[in-house]
């Protein structure tokens, strides 16, 4: 509404006070009252004004926007925030059982980076990028051979630049249906079922809080590569074989079973945590794009009215001058 | 207002804003991190290291090991009771609740887990899972999934889908038994036979559930 008024004002000076000198009092052609805008040079102010509020007016609508983002985050993150911190219990028994080993040393690595697909989101989709480039040069060396598994568009836009031959397999939109614990444990079948892997390295943003996420990497190892640490009997997994087996199968079938259960239940958790991270980051980086918008509708804002003032101060001394000259 | 918020939770202030970042806050810091335990510490560090000799300039992941309280060691004597913590994908059903006994239908039968059992891991097929504690007893439906019994008698037991016995609606039992086992005998390929004996097994195991 203010700056229908100031539009108004513009208007309403701009007919009476012609740029040209006050002599020439005959009627001005129409068309230069019904666009002050496009005034002869001496009328620049009125065009720099234009010009100003047509960026004012474009700011104030990706401040709304960026507003609007904001929100569809924040209730978006609500409701995935209560669902990843109830499956945070789900990897820990794994943990207890067959311990942590992040710095294993194995032949055929599989890096699972978990990013999302839409944009801005900060950056949590570079970091695990960085994550991963930095887990691949960790494992790569004579005889090893990692791969990339990329969950996510964002990744893998930014991994198809320079490491486009380590990609094994993509998977995009999987948040487009709520998630649950179904889709993620087939889409961990499809995985195990279509690469080898002595050890899946899970790369993705823990949720700490709203402005928060932790970069974090979950091991998951073949049954094989257990089978070999609980011989060698050093560490955690060496105390795998106090444990007895239940039942008729041996412990090869009940650790392939066990790996399999175990990387649905990492990836399930790795992909809520990840979409929490996702909207936690969006919703800061839409605030601070407004917030930036705001303090840009400031500046212009201040030039906007510097500009109006300087033009009306200018006719009025026109007109002044003008009068106190014909008064003699 | 929002940048209120953003300000009050860097500070970590437990502010009462309606902004769904200050509720988030408030319930941030009820999951703080716990201490690594020493031998976890070992696995972490060669870890950390062998990350900063590679890759210098960025920050090492931390791993799961980090964000887990660590379990105790097994004591001397056998302690009275069973520590369980039952989960499942969407929930936490049970956490670290000191319990008399559990009894988990295992692949073999029901396996009955007391203090100073042995360690063992146990596949689980579906049936019912019962946790006596004095005198009252939770039973559940579990669909499958498996069960840990450490030595220091902390039994952990996941399972993909649980209910308790009264949700559970008799008539839809019989119904998908019914069309489970015309599926069994009309399957013509192996896939298919193997789902419908699944379904079978299922709903048979729902069935003794609710009758045994």
């Amino acid at each position: 509404m203010a700056m229908a008024a100031l539009r108004r004002e513009g208007r309403r000076f701009a007919p009476l006070l012609s740029p040209r000198p006050i002599a020439a009092a005959a009627p001005r052609s129409s068309p230069s009252f019904l666009s002050p805008e496009e005034d002869v040079p001496f009328g620049a102010r009125s065009i720099s004004t234009q010009v100003v509020r047509n960026r004012m007016k474009s700011v104030k609508n990706i401040q709304k926007i960026t507003k609007a983002m904001k929100m569809v985050a924040a209730s978006k993150l609500r409701a995935i925030q209560i669902r990843a911190e109830n499956s945070r219990g789900l990897w820990q028994p794994f943990i207890a059982l067959l311990g942590d080993t992040p710095s294993i040393d194995v032949k055929k690595n599989v890096i699972v980076t978990v990013s999302s697909d839409k944009g801005l989101c900060g950056g949590i989709n570079s970091t695990s990028v960085r994550l991963s480039k930095g887990l691949l040069k960790l494992n790569s060396g004579p005889d090893k051979e990692p791969k990339y598994v990329v969950v996510g568009e964002k990744a893998k836009v930014q991994l198809i630049r320079d490491s486009r031959k380590h990609i094994h397999l993509t998977i995009s939109e999987l948040t487009k249906i709520p998630l649950n614990y179904t889709q993620v444990s087939v889409l961990a079948d499809d995985i195990i079922k279509n690469v080898e892997f002595d050890a899946l390295k899970i790369v993705f943003n823990k949720f700490h809080s709203v402005v928060s996420f932790i970069p974090t990497v979950s091991t998951v190892l073949s049954p094989e590569v257990v089978e070999r640490e609980v011989e060698s009997g050093s560490g955690k997994l060496g105390e795998l074989d106090s444990y007895e087996i239940e039942g008729g199968s041996t412990r090869g079938e009940t650790l392939q079973n066990l790996a399999e259960f175990q990387f649905s239940c990492v990836m399930f958790n790795a992909v809520l945590e990840n979409a929490c991270s996702e909207m936690g980051a969006r919703m800061s980086a839409m605030d601070s794009s407004s917030r930036n918008a705001g303090e840009v509708l400031d500046r212009l804002t201040l030039t906007y009215n510097r500009t109006r003032q300087a033009a009306i101060t200018t006719e009025l001394t026109e007109i002044i001058s003008g009068a106190s000259a014909l008064e003699g | 207002m929002f940048r209120h918020a953003a300000k009050n939770l860097l500070l970590r202030r437990p502010v009462p804003t309606t902004s769904a970042a200050g509720a988030a806050a408030a319930r941030a810091p009820s999951r703080t991190f716990s201490a690594d335990a020493p031998a976890a510490q070992t696995a972490d560090a060669g870890f950390v290291e062998a990350w900063k000799k590679v890759v210098p300039n960025i920050d090492p992941p931390k791993t799961p090991l980090s964000f887990m309280e660590p379990r105790p060691a097994t004591p001397a004597s056998i302690p009275s009771k069973l520590t369980v913590n039952f989960v499942l994908p969407y929930a936490s059903e049970l956490s670290k609740k000191e319990v008399d006994m559990v009894i988990v239908p295992a692949t073999t039968g029901e396996l009955g887990v007391l203090p100073g059992h042995v360690a063992t891991i146990a596949e689980l097929k579906p049936g019912v899972m019962s946790v006596h504690d004095g005198n009252e007893v939770t039973k559940y439906f579990v669909s499958s999934g498996f069960a840990f019994v450490h030595a220091n008698s902390f039994a952990d037991i996941i399972a993909v889908e649980a209910v308790p016995l009264d949700r559970i609606d008799a008539s839809l039992v019989q119904k998908g038994l019914a069309e489970f086992t015309q599926k069994v005998n009309s399957a013509s390929t192996d896939l298919e036979k193997a789902e419908a004996q699944i379904g079978v097994d299922v709903h048979s195991a729902l069935n003794s559930a609710l009758t045994g």
